[in-house]
């Protein structure tokens, strides 16, 4: 099978949108007759990923790359940047408003079970100016 | 359970799916917080919670819960409400507030979304 890429805008502060890119990869792998159980990692990855562009990050893309042996999810956005990457991994760790806080976000939990679901998990940020999280799926692993 | 016999247990009224109130529900959850729903396991759970936004149908979506209902008669909009149609989640709400309707699920032998008592 070769590689089949999809990306997606995420607009900063936009909660009326913010999970569609998520939730439209996950129809398309049951689609594809994905593992049930690997599509709910990338999915909950995946929407973690977008809310904590839409709170925390600038605009920014949403990635995907599907390949018979792995799936590659990238989110990316163009700042603020995370200042302290050890500090926000943290369980329970968040900087999230009063107003995220309402809707139900700023648990701290985004990162740690982003890192929990995928296989393999590279952040890369840099503060002020932008943040990149890339997530790896191997598609015959357990986990 | 099916979902029919806790909608009565709740006195809980549907907003949409009434015509698939024969699902089969074993587990709840009940939170306000989004991360604590996508951290634990949803197949067959029913999501209780006083959040009705469109986040928290997502949520549902992403992770798999059956069903939501909101508690103490909370009322999501008319979006809330096609969204949630649009993926086949039923949405319910019941005038009991968290703590009672918890109490009463428990009763009737529901598990925790990790399979506790
Ligand atoms: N894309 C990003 N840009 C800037 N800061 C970020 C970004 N993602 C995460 N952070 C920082 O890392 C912290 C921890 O993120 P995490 O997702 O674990 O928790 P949260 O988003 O605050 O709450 P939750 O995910 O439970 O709703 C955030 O509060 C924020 O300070
Ligand atoms: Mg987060």
């Amino acid at each position: 099978m070769s590689s089949l890429k999809k990306s997606f805008n995420i607009r900063s502060r936009d909660f009326i949108h913010a999970g569609e890119a998520s939730i439209t990869v996950q129809q398309l792998l049951k689609q594809m007759r994905i593992d049930p159980a690997l599509i709910r990692r990338i999915a909950i990855c995946g929407y973690e990923g977008e809310m904590n562009v839409v709170m925390h990050g600038g605009d920014g893309l949403y990635r995907v790359e599907i390949n018979s042996d792995r799936i590659v999810l990238e989110i990316s956005d163009q700042g603020p940047g995370i200042p302290d990457i050890a500090k926000a991994m943290e369980k329970g760790f968040s900087t999230a408003s009063d107003e995220h806080r309402e809707m139900g976000f700023g648990a701290g939990m985004g990162l740690p079970n982003m890192d929990k679901n995928a296989d393999e998990m590279f952040i890369e940020s840099v503060p002020g100016s932008r943040t990149r999280v890339r997530m790896l799926f191997l598609c015959k692993g357990t986990k | 359970m099916e979902l029919s016999k806790l909608a009565e247990i709740l006195e809980a009224s549907f907003f949409n799916g009434k015509d698939r109130s024969d699902i089969e529900i074993d587990r709840a959850g009940a939170s306000d917080l989004m991360s604590d729903i996508l951290a634990a396991l949803s197949e067959r759970g029913v999501l209780l919670t006083g959040l009705t936004t469109i986040q928290a149908v997502k949520t549902a979506v992403i992770s798999g819960v059956t069903a939501i209902v909101f508690v103490r008669n909370k009322k999501p909009d008319p979006d809330v409400v096609a969204l949630a149609e649009m993926h086949g989640i039923p949405l319910l709400s019941t005038p009991c507030s968290m703590f009672v309707s918890c109490g009463r699920l428990f009763d009737a032998g529901l598990t925790g979304l990790d399979g506790a008592r």
